[in-house]
Order: C-alpha cells, then sequence, then structure tokens
C-alpha cells in the first residue's frame, strides 16, 4: 500500500476536525441557547439577533422556577419511582436470563424467542386493558402502575442484555458450587451476580434514564399534581408559565441536567450497554 | 455396585429435576408478567374492540363496527397519513444521519471521544424537556431556528404554526437526537475485525471499495436492528406532538397515537381506541415481518457467506 506524504495526512485531518467540529457547533447550540435563556432577564429573551451572553447573569431564574411549581415533590416523586423500577428491573430480569442462560428445561429456546419478539411489540396494544385493571384495582393515581409490571420481568430488552452477560461467565464456577452442594438460587446470587457488577450497572443506569424520561405513562397514570414527576411536571409547569421563557429554560436544564451529571460519571457503563445492545444487531 | 449405579442414577434424574422446576422458578416473574401485562391485555384490547365500550356505561357488543367506523373516519386516516409521513421519511433520514455521524467518530484521530461525547449528549435529554426547548427554538418571532435563517439573509418561517412545516420541523427536530443510533452503529464500526481492511488494502481497494464492500455489508445487521426498533418507535411518535402543536396546525401533526389517547383518555371511547390500537399492531406486525423477509437480500450475517 502507498503511503501519502505526511503533510497531506495533515491537512486531511484538519479538514476532518473541521466538518466534526461544524456539526459538533451545531448539535451543541441548542443546549447552549438553553442555558443561555435560562440565565437572562425577562426582556433579554426578546431580542433579535439573539444574544448569546446574558447581561445581567440572572442566577435566580433558577430557585424562581423551583418556587413557582413543587419541583422539589416531583424530583423525589421520580427519584422513588426509578428506585424501586429500577430494583424490580435488576432482579428477576437476571432471574429469568440466568435460568435462560445457563440452567436446561424444556421450552427454554421457544420461551426465548418469546421473550425476544416482545422488544418488538408497540406497547400501545396492550394499554387500554392495563389501564382497566389499574383501576379496578384502584391504583390509578398511585405509583405502583409505573412501578409493579418491572417486578415481572423488567422488560424483554434487559431479560437479553442479562443473558448476552450471563454467557459470557463459565460454566466451570456453577459445577464447581453445585458439586460444593449450592442450589441454583445460591449459585446466581453468590456466583453469578457478584461478576456481573458491569451489566448491573449498565441495566441500572438504563432504567435510570428510561423512568425519569418517560412521559405517556405518568401522564396515563398519574393525575394529582401532588403525584406529578418531573416529566409530567416540567410539562404543568409550561401550562402555567407559557411566555416566561427563561423560567422555562431554567425548569428544563433541571430535568437535564441530572442525567448530564449521571453520563459523565457513569461514561463507561453507558459504552458497555450500548456494546452489548449492538450485539443485538448479530 | 449395583445400588451405587442406581443411586448415582437417581441422584442425576434429581439434579435434572431440580434444574428443570428452578428454571421454571426463576423465569416465573417473567412469564407471570408475559401473562398478565402482554398476552392478557391484548387479548382483552381485542375484545374490547368488538363492544361500545365508555367505562362508565356497561360495555355493549358491536361486532367489527368500530372497525367500520374506523375505515370510514377521515381523522384516523389522517392520523394514519401524518405518522407514516414521519416514519417513512423522518426514520430513513435518521438512520443516514446516524450513519454519516458513525462513520465520522470512528476516525482514527485525535480527541476524537471528545467529538463522539458532544455527538451523543444531545440524544440523553427528556423527550419533554426537549420539546419545550425546541418550542422555543422554532418561536416564530424570537427562535434561534428563525435567527438563523436572517443570518444567512432568509426571511422566517412559521415553523410549527404552518401546516406544511409542522411536520419537517419535527423531523428536523428529530436530528438533534441521532446520537443514540450512532453509539449503536459505532459500536457496530468497532466489531468490524481490521484484518478485513489490511487484506483488502493489500489487494489495493480504496476507500470507497473497503467501504462498499467490507463496512456496510457487515454494518448491515446494525443497521437493520436499528431500522426495526426505529420504525417501531416512529409509529408510535406522540410526546413531541402532544406537547409541541397538541396535534395541530389544522391536524397536520395529529399522530396516530395522539388520535388513539384522545379517543381512550379525552373522549373514552375505549372500544373504538382498542380498534385503533389493534390495528396499528397489525401494521407494525406486517411491516416487521415484510422487513424480516426482505433482510435475506441485504443483511449480511457473518458465518453465512453466500456464494
Amino acid at each position: 500500500m502507498k503511503t501519502a506524504p505526511r503533510y497531506l495526512n495533515r491537512i486531511w485531518a484538519g479538514f476532518w476536525y473541521l466538518i466534526l467540529s461544524f456539526f459538533a457547533v451545531a448539535l451543541a447550540l441548542p443546549l447552549v441557547w438553553l442555558v443561555s435563556t435560562s440565565l437572562k432577564t425577562g426582556g433579554q429573551t426578546f431580542l433579535m439577533p439573539p444574544k448569546w451572553i446574558p447581561d445581567p447573569i440572572v442566577w435566580t431564574n433558577y430557585p424562581d422556577a423551583f418556587r413557582a411549581v413543587a419541583f422539589h415533590e416531583y424530583f423525589w416523586n421520580t427519584a422513588r419511582i426509578v428506585f424501586f423500577a429500577t430494583a424490580g428491573t435488576l432482579l428477576t430480569a437476571s432471574l429469568a436470563a440466568y435460568a435462560f442462560a445457563r440452567l436446561r428445561f424444556p421450552l427454554r429456546e421457544p420461551l426465548f424467542l418469546l421473550v425476544l419478539s416482545t422488544i418488538m411489540l408497540p406497547s400501545i396494544v396492550t394499554l387500554i386493558p392495563t389501564f382497566i385493571v389499574f383501576r379496578t384495582l384502584r391504583w390509578i393515581d398511585t405509583f405502583l402502575p409505573l412501578i409493579v409490571p418491572l417486578w415481572f420481568g423488567g422488560g424483554a430488552f434487559n431479560i437479553f442484555l442479562f443473558r448476552q452477560f450471563f454467557m459470557t461467565i463459565p460454566l466451570e464456577l456453577d459445577e464447581a458450587a453445585r458439586i460444593d452442594g449450592a442450589s441454583n438460587f445460591r449459585i446466581y446470587w453468590v456466583v453469578i451476580l457478584p461478576l456481573s457488577q458491569p451489566v448491573l450497572a449498565t441495566i441500572a443506569v438504563f432504567s435510570f434514564i428510561h423512568h425519569w424520561n418517560d412521559f405517556f405513562q405518568p401522564l396515563v397514570y398519574l393525575q394529582s399534581p401532588e403525584n406529578w414527576t418531573m416529566a409530567i411536571g416540567l410539562l404543568g409547569f409550561r401550562d402555567l408559565y407559557s411566555t416566561q421563557w427563561n423560567l422555562m429554560m431554567a425548569a428544563s436544564t433541571a430535568m437535564i441536567l441530572p442525567l448530564l451529571v449521571l453520563f459523565f460519571f457513569a461514561q463507561r457503563y453507558f459504552v458497555s450497554g450500548i456494546q452489548m445492545s449492538g450485539l443485538a444487531g448479530r | 455396585m449395583q445400588t451405587l449405579v442406581t443411586s448415582w442414577r437417581r441422584r442425576q434424574r434429581n439434579l435434572l429435576w431440580t434444574e428443570c422446576r428452578d428454571g421454571y422458578l426463576f423465569i416465573l416473574p417473567w412469564l407471570l408478567g408475559f401473562l398478565i401485562f402482554t398476552v392478557g391485555p391484548m387479548l382483552a384490547s381485542l375484545y374490547i374492540s368488538f363492544t361500545r365500550w365508555e367505562i362508565v356505561t356497561p360495555s355493549v357488543w358491536v361486532g367489527h363496527a368500530q372497525y367500520a367506523k374506523l375505515f370510514s373516519d377521515d381523522r384516523f386516516w389522517l392520523s394514519l397519513y401524518n405518522t407514516s409521513y414521519y416514519v417513512f421519511i423522518g426514520v430513513p433520514l435518521h438512520l443516514f444521519m446516524a450513519l454519516l455521524a458513525a462513520l465520522a467518530v470512528n476516525m482514527n484521530l485525535r480527541g476524537i471521544h471528545l467529538y463522539r461525547t458532544a455527538y451523543y449528549v444531545p440524544s440523553l435529554t427528556p423527550v419533554v424537556a426537549n420539546s419545550i426547548l425546541w418550542i422555543w427554538i422554532f418561536h416564530p418571532e424570537w427562535g434561534l431556528a428563525n435567527a438563523f435563517l436572517e443570518w444567512i439573509g432568509l426571511g422566517g418561517l412559521y415553523w410549527l404554526q404552518d401546516p406544511r412545516l409542522a411536520k419537517p420541523a419535527l423531523i428536523i427536530m428529530s436530528f438533534w437526537s441521532i446520537g443514540g443510533q450512532m453509539v449503536i452503529l459505532l459500536a457496530g464500526l468497532k466489531g468490524i475485525p481490521v484484518t478485513l481492511y489490511e487484506a483488502a488494502s493489500i489487494d489495493g481497494a480504496n476507500w470507497w471499495g473497503r467501504f462498499w464492500r467490507i463496512t456496510l455489508p457487515l454494518l448491515t445487521p446494525a443497521l437493520f436492528f436499528n431500522l426495526i426498533i426505529a420504525i417501531i418507535g416512529a409509529f408510535q411518535v406522540f410526546t413531541q406532538a402532544f406537547i409541541m402543536t397538541d396535534g395541530g396546525p389544522n391536524y397536520a401533526t395529529l399522530f396516530y397515537l395522539l388520535y388513539l389517547y384522545r379517543s381512550a383518555f379525552e373522549n373514552f371511547r375505549m372500544g373504538y381506541a382498542s380498534a385503533m390500537a389493534w390495528v396499528l399492531f397489525v401494521i407494525v406486525l406486517v411491516f416487521t415481518i415484510v422487513q424480516f423477509r426482505l433482510s435475506d437480500r441485504w443483511v449480511f450475517y457473518e458465518g453465512d457467506l453466500r456464494q
């Protein structure tokens, strides 16, 4: 293979950096615009062409937005839903995945195919009867409809991810423990789960994001404002302050910020989760 | 000796029995969930779709009347058209941009991970915050989109107020979050063995040849997976239209799920909404099956090298 002269390589690299940077700036602009607006005075939001750096910088937009509606309550509600839904997901999805990956039982393969096929099921087809069942149980306007289903398998895709990971653990470990008289549950709990911290963390992170961002389910199931999640609360805020763009952007930033913090601290779990879901295409 | 063998056999059978019992015990939560939250509700919604039911009144069996009403409802067809527009124009464009982005951030350049982060982060924003941000960006007087158009010397547009522009505006907005698909495709690119490229280079293949004969074929499984998931997701587009346009202007963004939601939870027409849900299910199912059938022609799995 011919190698290009070094200066030519440099020019190419420069060209690519230019293109990459152009798109990076284009994608960053909405976020910059969001934060910039959130720090402006009301009057400064209505300027054309827009001012990118607010003058003065109004930090008090944030406490103002938080005082305007009960965001601390929404935050607390969302945190509880996220916690209990994630716990159920981790436990029941990993249990099922352990069986699918490491135990032999009749109909294992067809049942796992069933798991995979539900990934492609549009959730809307089950919505109305599920709503009616929860209504009969008097669970509407409680967190239970958002939590309890996750304790029954925790989502097909998560079972798939757990199984992918469990299959990489050598079977000899199970056999050694079995010879020592350990039950299957004990093997799952003492041998497999401690070795599975990366996949547990990955699924916890993605479950957090899913429930933090979820809009449709809370919209259907939560009614009174004291039960709202952040997502519904933000919408309620919009209905009250629809012309105060600086406050709305401050509230939106407050909802995005925890995700960014999570991303920067748990980046490697994002990467591993994505690599594993990339496997789904194989 | 004889007793030893039988006891060993018995023990072996016991172990197998235990494994089988535990297997079913471990998948029991999922199995119950599958019956309670998937199979049961699916059958129930099929039944409800053959009734008239407003929740407070008892349900009345009406046969296929809901479906007949559905197929003669102009608004149903409009919502199906709007959704198809979003699916068949938005999803391919979105996937194409994600592919370009994945190829770009797969380059071997110093500091490339910073670009990866920059391209990925917008896709993390919750759809509600996203929608509120983009109402502001598309604001006809003070928004960023029109500020940009004026900056390059063009006039501003009524993005979300013009029925012709509302759907394209939502598609443009979706480009902002290509990051999610980009990273899955990137993982696919990383999975392509370097040796293939080396062999191709020795054979004298240029950049385009390597892309066309190695990268793209080996990426087709990831592209296929993304396409399926994206199409199923896009058929259920809801939040943007619910928050940003409320289905307007002039029903231009009345998407299928929005119309279903209104039928069920604002008008309490449970039979009608269930019929809609089943029609959507059948549409999505047919599309998924067709795509799997067609995938033989363009998706390339390692290990089944065709002659």
